[in-house]
Parts: structure tokens; C-alpha cells; sequence
């Protein structure tokens, strides 16, 4: 335990001045990076004033990725190098992408692990290295408008983001360069952003359908401290499903197959999106379909088709409210304020629904793509230490229940869904069989009876448990949950003291094997890279050379040079020659710097030619 | 919820607080931040604010906002020496883990 000193009101962070603090919204569709400056908070724009960057990704053959608008604007000409939505396949394995391969249209690889990658013409790519991608370029942003390296950042995740999902989001921050000081619920940071921490006591619900998911949350503040009562959701629902119901109505319409004509879905997924945001506005919009052959199919999508088409799906959201409802123990009208987030919450018939469910009107204030960045920014700037003390902490909510594996396949829950985190639970097991010196440990999470049910985390051993009589030995497994609402497991035998624990790796995350193997291989990269240019610069240098040389050989060599002299200019002009065929940079360097003694007598007497024949004909009072 | 200080402490307060001139007692509080999460708040108060909760031990009031109290109660507050260096020593039964140096904790 440290000793600390008295420091005077407001000074306790004295050490450290203004650190560079970034919120960090990595959506499904949009992704938003905020900041706070003079105290206010706000989302930062890229050179050409566009807040949102569109969490697209595009690859290419042995050329730079492009993230963003630029690869928006690729994806319908080329599908399969340009990666959308790629949330939705954060922390999962090869078997629910498969679920979603309908409507993904990627060529999945199976990887290590079970972690899904995707080919691009960049080669294979992981959901994590994808994500990295549009965090290092939200970084880069940031730096750019900061003036300088960012000490680190918040990342909002949805609640509803289990275990692995979380560590992969992580992943992808350290593989961005990113130091990760915290991943954060995006209601929670919502909340903060319309500043509900400054009321007084109330219970607040955050209805967040985004381009890919669909949280709703229930918060409650508590003598100034927030607490999250509930969540729920479906993180595979949102605005993007809305754009492929409308697509698959539109193709369906022009009568063209999904499976054979890829170019063409991506170009009515295009257009689904535009048709969206009309019809948010307008009664009607015009849809039109190009063919693989060139024909065109040209319709409008009205009020009564385009509900018939959304509502079912806006509809998947009243039952995780009213679930979070009850799991919080309230009914609809103890809710204090509803607050709108996501883009998909400018949909008039989303409000209406939101509405309908909460039984008030709902805030909306602040612009919903934004919201969550803003205050994830905040709260970077407090946990950057760049507030007062006596700033808000925030308590958070594990959104399912952790446990371990015991005989029979059942569940044994040890943390229990919604309790408060950072939280650490421990519970006594014991050995099944005489003499059994080992004890595997499963650790699952989710709310089924069945171990099969739930997602499996981690498995580890304890290992040199004293042989004793079964149900004699004492296993106390401690379960512990940090503030990022991540895992550590450790098991303990009671009477003899031997200790094994895991800090739990997802099974379909990255191991940090993998994650160090990503990060040398970007290095290496580096220095592959930087020792390409050397010896670019070195062969153009010797090129330059050589003429140079060669020119003057031709001109002068006759008159200038004697045969000993014209020999040995020859021979380094040979060696250069041979050397910038096939050396490296340091070779050519050296033998452009032997060149360059063999001829330093040969350039001086060319100088003095040269004066004297600008000189000839001149009388000296010319000059003078 | 109870906040208490050691007479070793509070006479080393007591110290301080005359040496400085002013003040209304010792503020003891809680921040997000450092390495494991929370970091403690030491410092002279000049005024007691509305949500705070006031401990008086040995004639020195402790003065908690009531955010940090959650994560401060049982809270004893020690003073010591470890070779060269002395100071104040949180004894906190709420932390679960702290980090290398100990001046940040979690909860």
C-alpha cells in the first residue's frame, strides 16, 4: 500500500498535466470518435468535416487498405474485398457466422480456434484486424485534430456483449495502438452524455437501435451514483436489417437472386439505405434495380409497403423492454425519461413505437449517432485524470450469468446476471472421487441450466490436489469481473493451498500468442518496409550516379585522364554497376562513395577546365 | 457507514492542518482512475458541501462525499513509515485488488 500525502483541494492529480483522452463509438454501420476540449464534449471530424466514419473496410491487392467513405463507396463494385457490418462478427465463432452467412456475402476461412476469417485479395483477415483497422483510423483522426499521441481511450460496447465479444473489441484497440482504458456500455454512456448524473434521483431508459444492434437498458441514479438495473437487447438486430428486408423486397420486386448476382445486392443495399432515410421525410421514394444482363427495374416504395416491411422488425424491440421492465422490477411508468440513441431512432416509426412501449415522449436532443461517442469522451476525460475528484463513478451490470461446469452438464451459476461490477464471488466445490488429485474447471456463461446451452469460456486444470476421500477435498473457485466487465477465474484447494487460475480467454477470441504474433507481424512489416525504401533510395542514387559519371568519362575522359586513372574510374563504375544490380542498400552505398574517391580528381580538373574555357575570351575586368 | 482515523493519523493531521492555517478537516475520497481502476483522494477541505458526510475522530473531521463513501466505508486511515518515506494508509475492506504501487484499487 502506497503512502500518500495530503494534497490541496482539487490538486490530488497533480504528477500529470492535460492527457489526450478519446471516447470511441465502434458501431456496426458508423463509428464515431469525441473528445473532450474547454470542458465540452464533442465528436471530431475528419479533414473534409464528416463526423461518422462508416465502419466499412476495404482490401486490396498489395495496396492500402481504405476505411470509410472510399470503401462505402466500393462496396457495391466489390463485394468481397470490402467488409461491412463487421461488428456482428466480433467474438464470434465459425459456427453463428454461419447464421449469418445469408446475409454476410463473404468468403469465411475457417481459422485457429475457431475464429472466423474472412479472404480479401489482402489475404485471410480476422473480425478483430478489421475492427483495428477503423479504430486506427479514428486514432489517426484524433491525433490529427489533438496535436499530439493519445494517452488513451474509451470504447463503448452494447451491453448486451458477452465475454469474448468484449475481449475481441479490446483486442482490436491494442491492435490499433490503442491504450484501452476502459470499455463502456454504450446506454451508460449515453446517459452520461445528456448528463442524467446531474439530476437528482430518477430511473431512466435508453432505447439504442443502431445500424446492428438493439439495447435497451435500465438505469437508475442512486445518491449521485448510477447504477445499471437491467439490460436487454438482441445484438443481431438494427438498422441494417431493415436495409436488407427493404433490399430482399426490391430484388425480390426486379425478380434477380441474391446468390447469383452479388454486384446487384450490394447496389440494392445501397439504395435500401437511401430509400430509408428518404421515407424518414417523405411519403414515398423511388427504388430501382439494375440487372446482371443492364436492364433496369424501376418501383416506389410508399408509407404502407415500407411499414409492412420495417414494423415486423421494429417490433423485435418491445419484448427485451419489456423484459428489461420486469428483470429492473418496475413498470413503464416509473421510467423517469427515455432517451433515444442510434440512427435508427430518427425513423418516425421507431419514436412512435418507443413511445407507444414507455408511455412518454422520448429525448432526442442530441443528435443519436453521436450521443454515445460524446460520452464515452467524458468519461475518457475523467478516467485520463483530467477532472476534478469528486467526478461520477459509474457502476455497471454483468449482462449474463457466469458460472462453472459440474457434474451432468449442468450449470453451477457463480455470478449471477445484473450484478453490480467490478464484483468478485467465490464458491466451495468439492472432489467426486476417491484419491482424484485433478480438477477441471469449465467456465461458461449464460443463463440456461444446460453447460451446453451456455457459451463456453475457459477451461483450466487444478492440478496436485492431495489424494483424499471423495467429497473430502475443498475447492473454493473464485470468479472476479474488473471494471471492463471482463473475467479472471482461480481455483484454490482448501487444505493443501495449490492454486491454478485463468484470466478467462475467450474461446473465440485471440489468444495473446495471436494478438503478439499480429503485432510483430506488423512490425516486421515496418522494418521489411523501411529497409524496401533504403534500398530504393540508394538504387536511384547509384542510377544518378553512374550517368553522371559516365557522361563526364565520355566528354572528358581523353584529354583529362591518364590510362592508370581511366582504369580504375572503370573498375568503380563496374562494381556500382554490378552492385546495384543485386545488393543491398549498404553495399551500394559504398560503392557510390568509392566511386565518388576514384573520380574526385577527374571532377576537379573538369572544374578547372571549365572555369578556364568560361573564362577564355574574357579579360579580367568583365568579372570584376 | 462508518469512516475512522487512527490517533497517529490524526495528530499528524492535526499538524498539518495548524502548519497550514486553514481549513475545515481532511477530505477522504474516491476517483476513477490509475491502473486498477480507483484511486483515493487525500486532501485539505476548505468547506464542507452539501452531500458530504462528516466523521469526526480524535477532534479531526473527515469529511466524504457520499459517492466515495460507497467504495470508503469501513475505512481506516493509518499513519506510517516504510523506510525513508512515511504518510497515510488506507485500510479499505471494500478493495478486492490493487495494483503494483497500491495507490490505485478495485472494488
Amino acid at each position: 500500500m502506497a503512502l500518500l500525502q495530503i494534497s490541496e483541494p482539487g490538486q490530488s492529480t497533480a504528477p500529470h498535466q492535460h492527457r489526450l483522452a478519446v471516447g470511441i463509438d465502434l458501431g456496426t454501420t458508423n463509428s464515431l470518435v469525441a473528445t473532450v476540449r474547454s470542458g465540452l464534449a464533442d465528436t471530431l471530424p475528419d479533414a473534409t468535416g464528416r463526423h461518422l466514419l462508416p465502419s466499412v473496410v476495404r482490401y486490396r491487392d498489395g495496396a492500402d487498405v481504405i476505411v470509410g467513405e472510399a470503401a462505402l463507396a466500393a462496396a457495391a463494385d466489390d463485394p468481397l474485398n470490402t467488409i461491412a457490418s463487421v461488428k456482428r462478427l466480433m467474438g464470434r465463432g465459425v459456427d453463428d457466422v454461419k447464421t449469418l452467412g445469408g446475409v454476410l456475402p463473404y468468403d469465411f476461412a475457417p481459422g485457429d480456434g475457431g475464429m472466423p476469417r474472412i479472404c480479401t485479395a489482402a489475404g485471410l483477415v480476422s473480425p478483430v484486424e478489421v475492427s483495428a483497422e477503423i479504430l486506427r483510423t479514428l486514432k489517426q483522426r484524433a491525433e490529427a485534430a489533438l496535436g499530439g499521441e493519445l494517452s488513451g481511450a474509451v470504447i463503448t460496447v452494447p451491453a448486451y456483449f458477452d465475454d469474448s465479444q468484449r475481449q475481441a473489441t479490446k483486442d482490436a484497440g491494442r491492435l490499433a495502438g490503442l491504450t484501452v482504458l476502459r470499455l463502456l456500455n454504450e446506454p451508460t454512456a449515453a446517459a452520461v452524455a445528456y448528463g442524467l448524473d446531474k439530476k437528482a434521483e430518477g430511473v431512466f431508459a435508453i432505447y439504442d437501435l443502431g445500424g446492428g444492434t438493439f439495447d435497451i437498458s435500465i438505469l437508475r441514479l442512486n445518491r449521485g451514483v448510477f447504477e445499471v438495473l437491467a439490460t436487454a437487447g438482441d445484438s443481431a438486430l438494427g438498422g441494417d436489417d431493415m436495409d436488407y428486408a427493404i433490399a430482399g423486397w426490391m430484388l425480390g420486386q426486379a425478380g434477380v437472386d441474391v446468390a447469383t448476382d452479388l454486384r446487384a445486392a450490394r447496389r440494392a443495399l445501397r439504395d435500401a439505405r437511401t430509400a430509408k432515410h428518404v421515407l424518414s421525410e417523405s411519403a414515398e421514394a423511388a427504388v430501382q434495380v439494375v440487372r446482371a444482363d443492364g436492364t433496369v427495374w424501376e418501383g416506389r416504395l410508399g408509407c404502407e409497403q415500407f411499414a409492412a416491411i420495417v414494423d415486423p422488425i421494429i417490433e423485435r424491440t418491445v419484448a427485451p423492454c419489456k423484459r428489461a421492465l420486469r428483470d429492473a422490477g418496475i413498470s413503464a411508468s416509473d421510467i423517469a425519461e427515455v432517451v433515444l440513441v442510434g440512427g435508427s431512432t430518427r425513423m418516425p416509426r421507431v419514436r412512435h413505437r418507443a413511445e407507444l412501449v414507455f408511455g412518454r415522449t422520448p429525448l432526442a436532443d442530441i443528435d443519436p449517432d453521436r450521443v454515445v461517442a460524446i460520452g464515452a469522451a467524458i468519461q475518457a476525460d475523467i478516467l485520463a485524470g483530467n477532472k476534478a475528484s469528486d467526478e461520477m463513478l459509474l457502476l455497471d451490470v454483468i449482462p449474463l450469468s457466469l458460472g462453472i461446469e459440474i457434474m451432468g452438464g449442468m450449470v453451477e451459476k457463480v455470478i449471477v446476471r445484473n450484478s453490480t461490477i467490478p464484483i468478485a464471488k467465490a464458491q466451495d466445490f468439492t472432489t467426486f472421487k476417491d484419491g482424484q488429485t485433478a480438477m477441471a474447471i469449465h467456465v461458461v456463461q449464460g443463463e440456461r441450466e444446460l453447460v451446453s446451452d451456455c457459451r463456453s469460456l475457459a477451461r483450466f486444470e487444478l492440478r496436485g490436489i492431495p489424494p483424499m476421500v471423495a467429497g473430502a477435498g475443498r475447492i473454493r473457485v473464485t470468479f472476479q469481473v474488473d471494471a471492463d466487465g471482463l473475467l479472471g477465474v482461480s481455483a484454490q484447494e482448501q487444505t493443501s493451498g495449490v492454486e491454478s487460475s485463468v484470466v478467462v480467454k475467450p474461446s473465440y477470441g485471440l489468444s495473446d500468442d495471436e494478438i503478439e504474433r499480429m503485432l510483430r507481424d506488423s512490425i516486421a512489416y515496418a522494418q521489411e518496409d523501411s529497409v524496401a525504401r533504403d534500398l530504393r533510395e540508394q538504387q536511384t542514387e547509384a542510377d544518378r550516379v553512374l550517368a553522371a559519371v559516365e557522361n563526364a568519362v565520355a566528354a572528358d575522359g581523353a584529354t583529362l585522364l591518364s590510362a592508370p586513372e581511366r582504369e580504375e574510374i572503370d573498375r568503380a563504375l563496374a562494381r556500382l554497376r554490378s552492385l546495384r544490380a543485386n545488393a543491398n542498400a549498404a553495399q551500394i552505398r559504398d560503392g557510390i562513395a568509392v566511386l565518388d574517391q576514384a573520380t574526385a580528381e577527374f571532377a576537379a580538373r573538369r572544374m578547372n577546365v571549365g572555369i578556364s574555357k568560361a573564362l577564355s575570351g574574357h579579360r579580367l575586368d568583365e568579372f570584376s | 457507514m462508518s469512516i475512522t482515523i487512527t490517533e497517529r493519523a490524526a495528530e499528524h493531521v492535526r499538524k498539518s492542518l495548524a502548519h497550514r492555517g486553514r481549513g475545515a478537516g481532511l477530505r477522504l475520497g474516491v476517483r476513477s482512475s490509475g491502473c486498477s481502476g480507483k484511486a483515493y483522494v487525500l486532501e485539505f477541505a476548505d468547506a464542507i458541501q452539501p452531500d458530504d458526510e462528516v466523521f469526526e475522530n480524535h477532534g479531526i473531521k473527515v469529511i466524504v462525499d457520499r459517492k466515495s463513501l460507497v467504495f470508503l466505508d469501513g475505512t481506516e486511515l493509518d499513519y506510517g513509515k516504510e523506510g525513508l518515506n512515511e504518510g497515510f494508509k488506507f485500510s479499505n475492506p471494500n478493495v478486492k485488488g490493487e495494483c503494483g504501487c497500491g495507490e490505485s484499487f478495485t472494488v
